[in-house]
């Protein structure tokens, strides 16, 4: 079947763009670090929470924008993903506010 | 962009359909929208622990002298400290923090296949596929490590006091079931076996999946095809597979 086989012209790499995800790499690789000396070193309680909160959410920018290459897709594309999921980090205080009032009934 | 493959089919104009809606192709625009809804399954889930979990009451006792106990939801960093080889040695979230770095090395590598599959280079493809699903393994065999070990429990256990039949009885419980562990409420288990499961089994796909791409590479179906657009879509689930991992690593491992 050798003789099948299509004519593929094979491109160099792109090194610039293979230095950037390298650079993503280990920017995910510091604040993930950076994430490990803060649960040891934090005390348990709001603060310590919102660095992980921002620290996730830092690492899901760069994968979604980077990795999965939202960042350079059509606008109408990144927003028809981005504000859906805004109503997420909504239900998500609610339904944590709510748990809070539970606990309050409780104990 | 020179990123995206073509989306306008030649010989087609406009308003005979011959352009994609946002300028992806069919398949990677219903991929984003496979993703969004398993988004919010995701979601779903990690709220409903977060629900759960705020409607418990918080350790609020010295770090030094927390035990496992019923009444309150467990330190994380208490529970999973056991790494493989080293019984009996406590190293708090040292095994998990292996299993972050090996999936996102694992994702690096999935996008580096996916930039060699631009330039149709199908040696570098194979490569980094080769790669990204050793990482998927490695991954899928850390955490059956880390699940027996839950399974199991601690040498001690945990002793409760229980009434039985009106008495009042002691009893040890060891690791974890769906009914009752001994790391803390019963609610603990469970989440940690459906959302670390529902994501271990998005994993387990994920291989397979690219096991199909790495496979249809080396048989040349995309050289014939003139293009590697299913390394990107696969890509993008398997970054996504990366991406909920962060949300579960930060709301079950460290928060």
């Amino acid at each position: 079947m050798a003789h099948d086989e299509p004519q593929v012209t094979v491109l160099p790499p792109d090194k610039e763009k293979i230095k950037k995800l390298w650079t993503v790499a280990l920017i995910l690789l510091v604040i993930t670090i950076c994430e490990f000396i803060v649960a040891f070193t934090l005390h348990h309680g709001p603060l310590k929470t919102s660095i992980f909160v921002v620290m996730t959410i830092v690492k899901a920018a760069y994968i979604v924008g980077e990795f999965m290459h939202l960042r350079y897709e059509a606008k109408l594309l990144m927003w028809s993903i981005l504000i859906p999921m805004s109503f997420v980090v909504w239900m998500l205080v609610a339904f944590v506010y709510e748990g809070m009032k539970i606990s309050l009934v409780r104990w | 962009m020179a990123h995206s493959t073509a989306t306008t089919a030649p010989g087609e104009s406009l308003w005979d359909g011959g352009v994609s809606p946002m300028g992806v192709s069919y398949g990677k625009l219903m991929m984003w929208f496979f993703l969004l809804s398993d988004a919010f399954t995701f979601s779903g889930l990690l709220i409903t622990y977060g629900l759960v979990r705020s409607s418990h009451q918080a350790y609020n006792g010295a770090a030094e002298a927390f035990t496992f106990s019923h009444d309150y939801w467990p330190v994380p960093e208490r529970v999973y400290e056991a790494v493989p080889f080293l019984h009996g040695v406590t190293l708090p979230l040292v095994f998990v923090g292996i299993m972050t770095f090996v999936l996102i090395m694992s994702s690096v590598t999935m996008v580096l296949a996916v930039e060699a599959g631009h330039r149709m280079d199908r040696a570098a493809v194979e490569k980094w596929m080769l790669w990204t699903i050793l990482g998927g393994i490695t991954f899928l065999g850390c955490q059956a490590w880390e699940w027996t070990h839950f399974i199991v429990g601690t040498d001690a256990g945990t002793t409760i006091k229980e009434f039985v039949n009106g008495d009042l009885v002691t009893r040890v419980i060891h690791g974890a079931n769906l009914h009752e562990n001994q790391y803390g409420p019963p609610d603990f288990a469970d989440f940690f076996f459906f959302i670390t499961g529902f994501h271990g089994f998005h994993v387990f796909s994920g291989v397979l999946f690219n096991f199909l791409i790495y496979y249809n590479t080396v048989t040349g179906v995309y050289d014939r095809r003139g293009h590697y657009e299913m390394v990107e879509k696969v890509g993008l689930y398997w970054h996504f597979v990366d991406l909920v991992w962060v949300f579960v690593f930060t709301f079950f491992y460290l928060v």
